[in-house]
């Protein structure tokens, strides 16, 4: 956005936690000695390697915790869009010799589906389940998807534009029945609710640590003790060979610490955060006609406002909150690139007008009360200007 | 986000002529809410010329800083000079618009040469 329009930094709001968030000062400070004094590569035999190994080591302890996994299962990559496809590559190539068929969702993250899309043109079957208005699968439909060459399942654990949270247990369930290995990506849920592997019966499991208060360029694919897979990228044998390169060691500590800090701290933060996004959501509903808030009333995330605001557009919306300092996102087909609008929304049925006019606010824990009265108050203005301007609005 | 330029923030923030026009001469109307933009174009004539414009649209920053930039450029000018206008000129007028954002522009002339049309198509009846 135009970076001439002055601000004044201190007032900026950062209702976008759902890209990324804010690194916690505390995960900052323990990853600094790793860039100035203690820049060995773990690989290394002497003492800066050895020094720099502990540290990567005692962070896949901690990254291990937040999930309930053993350290030895965690594998470290670059981000959830790595580890992702990692974990789609790695495990249908190693379950090849059994089938070639996988099962996924049409809400996935696109480091699902554009892999998934790859992977169609070099002979494996996809089979996209659908999902009902509030973003949820219902398991039924996998079970119906699942046939002998079916290798795998790959299911997302929150959405991240409209945070509805999946049953994982019912699907790693039917995974188990039908002997499928069962992958989620859980980077809008680790670190946020509590996830733990075992107890969801998870074979492999993507999460990263730019989502929860972490630095970004570091994140971790759970590898199911006893789970074959084929790495993506070939080279040394860091992470057992399943995934070559030097370790972004103080990425990695950084990701352990806050890690460490999202277990301790989860349920003040879910309760903390959950009560600001509530007010938020019924603050708006109270003071704007015509909105309609997406996805779901209870399985959904502790920071999620997914609102579509009717007969107007999102960017003008982002555009002109921006102007008040206040970052949000939209799944408006103008916000993206690609000129579509989010397929995440198409897949709920929301309906076009609808989609444009929708804007997600993702709060996190730095996010305040008073932050939250301040959006309040200048998005209703906002609302009704651009409605003044629509040719659709009827009041 | 959007790298748009001061001009179209400017328009886009103070939009002009912003409106409807009850017993307008001519309306032009395009795109729709599904392929993401929509115009209203609502002119008034006098003695050939543009007395007025208002516009109403639905859409992102470009789609209104296009639609308030045809309205400035157009009004006062002859129907002539009016239909000369291309989206191009509005985009150069604009200071330029991101490449994925140019088929906003495509829209705003087209909606004023309808309305335009419309105009004469009434008066021809």
């Amino acid at each position: 956005m135009n970076s001439k329009i002055k601000k004044d930094s201190k007032k900026r709001i950062f209702f976008d936690n759902a890209s990324t968030t804010r690194i916690d000062d505390q995960v900052f400070k323990e990853m600094e000695s790793y860039f100035r004094e203690n820049y060995g590569n773990p690989s290394s035999l002497h003492d800066f390697g050895e020094l720099a190994k502990n540290a990567v080591e005692s962070a896949r302890k901690k990254v291990a915790n937040l999930v309930g996994a053993s350290a030895e299962e965690i594998y470290f990559t670059s981000c959830g869009t790595e580890s992702n496809n990692l974990a789609l590559w790695g495990l249908a190539r190693a379950l090849k010799g059994k089938g070639n068929h996988v099962i996924s969702s049409v809400i996935e993250h696109h480091s699902v589906l554009n892999p998934l899309k790859e992977m169609k043109k070099n002979g494996w079957n996809i089979s996209l389940v659908p999902v009902d208005k509030c973003g949820l699968i219902n398991t039924k439909d996998i079970e119906n998807e699942i046939t002998d060459s079916t290798i795998l399942i790959s299911i997302m654990h929150a959405n991240n534009e409209i945070g509805t949270i999946q049953k994982l247990k019912e699907i790693s369930l039917i995974a188990k029945k039908n002997n499928i290995i069962f992958h989620s990506d859980g980077v809008a849920t680790a670190g946020i609710i509590p996830v733990n592997v075992r107890e969801l019966g998870i074979d492999a499991y993507s999460f990263s640590a730019q989502q929860l208060h972490g630095p970004k360029g570091v994140a971790a694919l759970f590898i199911k003790k006893g789970t074959g897979i084929r790495p993506i990228f070939l080279g040394g044998t860091q992470e057992k060979g399943r995934r070559a390169g030097t370790e972004n060691v103080p990425g990695i500590v950084g990701f352990g610490k806050a890690c460490e800090l999202a277990k301790i701290k989860m349920e003040d933060n879910i309760k903390y955060i959950s009560k600001l996004r509530d007010n938020l959501i019924n603050g708006i509903i109270n003071k704007v006609k015509d909105v309609k808030l997406n996805g779901s009333t209870t399985d959904r995330l502790p920071g999620n406002v997914h609102i579509s605001f009717k007969y107007i557009e999102g960017e003008s919306i982002l555009l002109m909150l921006n102007m008040e300092g206040i970052a949000a996102a939209s799944g408006s087909s103008c916000t993206s690139q690609a000129l579509k609008s989010s397929h995440v929304l198409n897949a709920i049925g929301l309906s076009p007008t609808m989609a444009q006019g929708s804007v997600l606010f993702s709060l996190g824990k730095y996010n305040t009360v008073e932050e939250v009265s301040r959006l309040l108050e200048v998005l209703p203005p906002i609302v009704k200007r651009l409605r003044e301007m629509s040719p659709i609005y009827k009041e | 986000m959007v790298a748009y330029s001061k001009k179209v923030m400017e328009h886009f923030m103070n939009p002009r002529n912003v409106g409807e026009i009850k017993d307008a001469d001519g309306i032009g109307e395009i795109g729709n809410p599904v392929c993401g933009d929509m115009m209203s174009f609502y002119i008034k004539v006098k003695d050939n010329k543009l007395e007025d414009i208002k516009f109403k649209t639905f859409g992102c920053g470009a789609a209104i800083a296009v639609s308030s930039m045809v309205s400035e450029a157009a009004k006062g000018k002859t129907l002539d000079e009016a239909l000369r206008i291309t989206n191009k000129d509005i985009a150069k007028k604009l200071g330029g618009l991101p490449k994925n954002k140019l088929h906003c522009s495509n829209l705003g002339a087209d909606a004023l040469h309808k309305a335009i049309k419309d105009y004469l198509d009434k008066k021809g009846k």
